[in-house]
């Protein structure tokens, strides 16, 4: 799925990475616990999260995930953007809540590699 | 490469923002030196949990990187409270984390076990009331 499929499906409001919406993502994973992003996540894609605070980009960018998408309404800070951005990653928010924005995505077909 | 590259880093206990600073130069320097991309997550990922427990339980340390074609060794050194019993914080789940670090995303007890898991060597030296020297060894 391109990234720009996940802004439509989810009504996002893209913060950073305007120019990566041709990107692919190939699976995604949603939470608010960046220990268990860390310990459980095996292969790179979308992060869905409520959690906002820059360490939710320095996780992602450990585990090579170039998509984070804020649910909730959410809003990530100045700081985070600009982390993000320097990392060449996409940053996005939906009003969404988690299990609704994970659930538009499933169904969408964008389902975690066996 | 021939020689050893040396990497070192002052960890601020202080600075949340920062954190996971370090890992993500270390992550850097390994791309640029054309490391295998599983090799450098399972380093970036070992030293980031590393790096965070500094900064969440000892306020602070330094964090040592010694890169070789064959190996990449990481000691990560604080003069914190230390750990009273290493065997039981290394089990899945066990945390002492400040409900201000949980607010941040972490202390689910995972880090340790993560380390190790994503490292080859793991050793884990400590004292209370000195501190605590973790060493990670990853094979490339
Ligand atoms: N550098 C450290 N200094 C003191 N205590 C530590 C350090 N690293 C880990 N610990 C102890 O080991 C426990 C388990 O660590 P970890 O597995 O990373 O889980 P978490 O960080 O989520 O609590 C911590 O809760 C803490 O009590
Ligand atoms: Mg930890």
């Amino acid at each position: 799925m391109k990234v720009k499929e996940v802004k439509a499906l989810l009504d996002a409001v893209v913060e950073t990475g305007e120019a990566l919406m041709d990107m692919e993502v190939k699976t995604a994973c949603g939470s608010d616990m960046m220990s268990d992003v860390l310990a459980f996540v095996k292969e790179e894609g979308l992060l869905l999260t409520g959690l906002v605070n820059p360490q939710v980009v320095r996780t992602a960018e450990m585990m090579d995930i170039k998509v984070i998408v804020f649910v909730r309404g959410k809003v990530p800070s100045a700081e985070m953007i600009e982390l993000a951005e320097e990392r060449g990653m996409v940053l996005m928010r939906t009003q969404m809540p988690m299990y609704v924005a994970c659930g538009e995505l499933y169904a969408a077909g964008l389902v975690p590699r066996k | 490469m021939a020689e050893t590259i040396k990497l070192q880093f002052n960890i601020d206990g202080n600075n949340f923002v920062d954190a996971g600073a370090a890992s993500g130069k270390v992550k850097k320097t390994l791309t640029q030196l054309g490391f295998d991309p599983a090799v450098i997550r399972r380093a970036a990922i070992a030293m980031y949990e590393g790096e965070i427990n500094m900064v969440i339980h000892a306020d602070g340390g330094v964090a040592d990187v010694y890169i070789d074609s064959d190996k990449i060794r990481i000691v990560l050194s604080d003069k914190g409270p230390g750990i009273a019993d290493v065997e039981l914080a290394m089990k899945e789940g066990y945390s002492t984390a400040s409900q201000e670090a949980r607010d941040l995303g972490f202390g689910a007890g995972m880090g340790l076990p993560n380390m190790k898991n994503y490292t080859d060597e793991m050793t884990v030296n400590s004292k209370v009331g000195v501190g605590t020297t973790v060493e990670m060894i990853i094979n490339c």
